[in-house]
């Protein structure tokens, strides 16, 4: 065990001194934030130096009273003919809006002329100042306050209470659920980066021929362990060192450039019972985040992570014993990645659909799947004895492919220019020791 | 005692016999040589010593004892294809294969360092391998074989690859650990090598040995009493018992006879002789290793 411990050590130190590693654990985690950071930061500029537009309006009816904080409305009093020409005239001029005379309860004939295509955003905002005119126009005819109209507006959460289980709980969970599936996609990301990297690292030692001096010394089975328990605990760090700079650098842009500002505003527009409302809906989302249970699910995603990693990494392990090049382990990467994307599809089409249906169920159970889609059903709250199984199966499995990847792995290392297929596989595998 | 000993060691390969039935005796304190052509078998029997596999039949016994996973640390192992991490530094390098042979940190890095120091490459110490010219590689390869101060060591073809130069070094290094102690298995098709290092040999052909013994046994074996004497003009040997093989001229009116006694002795000969020709030189014509190898390897495809 104790040489096991020394190749986990250098495989360790090995990818972590690495000048790539340093990039890549510190540059992904910055590149997120800092392109929503740019993006933040450019459509605050633009909302802030950019010009109202001007837009000229013809009205017939004479019931526009133009409230708008984007566009500068200017009432035109010639022809709508004339008014025309003078749109395409003038470059200040942005648009023509054309009010006919209105039944406000049927609002009809209302135009807008452009000097170019105009985007959805422009002319729902538009459409907006209109009815928003329109509304006022039918509050005073229907002699209603705008106040009593405010008052009616209320905002109900609906607490949902699962009591199936032995003790209720809460099952509104959508901020767990996103977790668990944002958690899936990382396993799934993970386990092809890392297997890939130990399949790699096994094909160098390979043709660098440094192997026949390692397994003098050490047993090939302890070779392969160390190699995938030393990337294992390469990928943790780098995980756990991005977890910490992702969510401390988004809440630092989040506070400086996004949220925090605009739901100011929004905030400051808002009348009383709006606000109160704003402040329950604040009031739940932390609630919420208190509820999720963080030690649940981070056990058990490190459980399903190092499971799911394991099984995995032990094949691509017995891939990179076999070949001789990464090109040539093409060929055997189908039957890797085939259960890696049925759990992976089937965590967006069953398991957010149906978490409880028999496919979702099984997904979760069957080892090769396990990992990402128990991942995805965990919000949704899973049975004990499911999830048991799911770990008892996962760890047997994790055992299985173990073995048979060590018995290819002791051969193959050894082998040169053979010509490698499914059949020789087989025969490695079945050839004693 | 014996450094190790094979007893009737038999692996199978899916569609072929490696070994078949293989016994060795490797004396402690000697030089061994392992020949052979190439696929006869002998990185099979140097892998089986190693337990990188592991044998279909038989026993092997090293220092007295049945070969266990702890014997791992007394033999020091440098397979013909020569292999380094090429991205570690020379002296990471060193210090971790040393420690998985069971030295501590602090006993690999001191024992490199004097190696480094004794070859005087003490600058390639940060270097890495993939930065080091290939016989420079060798020689960091060869540091790492004995650097445990293994009993045993096995070198799979240890000159390939090394210039003159280096191949001295080597060669000093060897008998020197020789002196120390240590038993060499040497594992080679070539024949100066046996012919200057090792005491003792064993020859595999198409996974069976066929020959064995202390090199002076083996050359006894196959001297075939045939002398080679330089003479002053030519002559017909007409004697019983005495046959004469060949006959050239080397200068002027010298010339060189072989002359094989079957029965008699080389004085009787050589008493024969002087009524015929003046003698310059009287020798035993002793067959070479190579010689050996090749008539044995060829007469056992011939069968």
């Amino acid at each position: 065990m104790n040489k096991v411990f020394l190749i986990i050590q250098r495989e360790f130190l090995n990818r972590v001194q690495k000048k790539s590693f340093l990039v890549a654990t510190i540059l992904i985690p910055l590149i997120f934030p800092s392109i929503m950071a740019v993006l933040f930061y450019v459509k605050k500029q633009q909302d802030e130096t950019a010009a109202k537009k001007i837009i000229h309006y013809i009205d017939e009816g004479k019931i526009f009273e133009p409230d708008s904080k984007k566009f500068e409305f200017v009432r035109e009093t010639s022809t709508l003919a004339e008014a025309k020409e003078n749109l395409k005239k003038d470059e200040q001029v942005f648009a023509l809006l054309y009010i006919p005379e209105i039944d406000i309860s049927k609002p009809q004939g209302i135009q807008l002329f452009t000097k170019s295509k105009i985007s959805l955003g422009v002319q729902g905002d538009i459409n907006y100042v209109l009815e928003e005119r329109i509304k006022e126009l039918k509050m005073e005819r229907f002699k209603i306050d705008r106040a009593i109209l405010d008052s009616l507006k209320t905002s109900v959460s609906l607490k949902t209470t699962d009591i199936s289980g032995d003790v209720e709980q809460e099952s509104n969970s959508g901020w767990i659920v996103g977790v668990g599936v944002a958690a899936g996609i990382l396993m799934y990301m993970f386990i092809f980066i890392y297997g890939a990297q130990i399949m790699q690292g096994i094909i160098e030692e390979k043709t660098s021929k440094v192997v026949e001096v390692i397994v003098s010394s050490v047993r090939p089975f302890q070779l392969m362990l160390g190699k995938i328990l030393g990337l294992a605990s390469v990928g943790l760090l780098q995980f756990i060192i991005w977890i910490i700079l992702i969510t401390t650098l988004t809440g630092v842009v989040f506070s400086y450039f996004g949220i925090d500002s605009s739901q100011q505003q929004m905030v400051s527009q808002m009348t009383p019972e709006a606000q109160a409302a704003q402040n329950q809906f604040v009031m739940d989302l932390h609630a919420n985040i208190d509820k999720i249970p963080f030690t649940y699910l981070i056990c058990n995603f490190l459980f399903f992570f190092l499971g799911g990693y394991l099984i995995y990494g032990a094949m691509f392990a017995a891939v990179g014993s076999a070949v001789d090049s990464p090109a040539e382990a093409q060929q055997f990467m189908f039957p890797i990645t085939l259960p890696m994307l049925i759990a992976y599809f089937g965590l967006f089409t069953f398991i957010i659909d149906d978490p409880q249906g028999p496919i979702s169920v099984w997904l979760s159970i069957i080892p090769f799947t396990s990992p990402i889609a128990m991942m995805g059903r965990l919000g949704f709250g899973v049975p004990l004895w499911q999830l048991i199984l799911s770990q008892v199966l996962l760890i047997g499995g994790f055992i299985l492919t173990t073995w048979i990847a060590a018995r290819i792995y002791r051969v193959g290392i050894l082998m040169h220019g053979t010509k490698v297929n499914y059949k020789v596989l087989a025969k490695w595998f079945m050839m004693k020791n | 005692m014996e450094a190790l000993i094979a007893t009737n060691v038999t692996k199978h390969y899916a569609n072929h016999v490696a070994l078949n039935d293989v016994s060795i005796n490797i004396p402690s304190h000697s030089i061994y040589g392992l020949l052979g052509p190439n696929g006869a078998g002998k990185t099979t029997l140097i892998r089986i010593i190693n337990q990188i596999i592991n044998a279909d039949k038989g026993q092997i016994s090293i220092f007295g004892e049945p070969l266990q996973a702890k014997h791992i640390g007394v033999i020091g192992y440098l397979p013909e294809e020569r292999g380094l991490y090429k991205k570690l530094k020379v002296g990471e390098q060193l210090v971790y294969l040393a420690q998985l042979k069971g030295l501590s940190k602090k006993e690999a890095t001191e024992r490199s360092k004097a190696w480094i120091k004794k070859f005087e490459v003490t600058d390639w110490w940060t270097k890495k391998v993939e930065d080091l010219s290939k016989g420079m590689a060798q020689k960091v390869q060869f540091i790492s074989t004995v650097m445990h101060e293994p009993k045993l060591i096995i070198l799979d073809e240890p000159f390939s690859g090394f210039d003159p130069v280096n191949a001295q070094i080597i060669t000093k290094e060897i008998l020197e650990l020789k002196e120390k102690g240590c038993t060499v298995i040497f594992s080679t098709h070539r024949m100066e090598t046996v012919e200057d290092l090792c005491d003792h040999i064993a020859l595999i052909n198409r996974s069976e040995k066929i020959l064995e013994g202390s090199k002076k046994q083996v050359k006894e074996k196959y001297r075939s009493n045939t002398y080679r004497v330089e003479h002053t003009g030519t002559f017909a040997l007409n004697q019983n018992g005495f046959t004469l093989l060949d006959q050239k001229k080397l200068e002027d009116n010298v010339y060189q006879s072989e002359i094989q006694i079957s029965s008699g002795s080389a004085n009787h000969l050589i008493r024969t002789l002087t009524d015929y020709t003046e003698i310059h030189s009287f020798t035993e014509k002793i067959p070479t290793m190579s010689e050996i190898f090749i008539s044995l390897v060829k007469g056992g495809t011939h069968e």
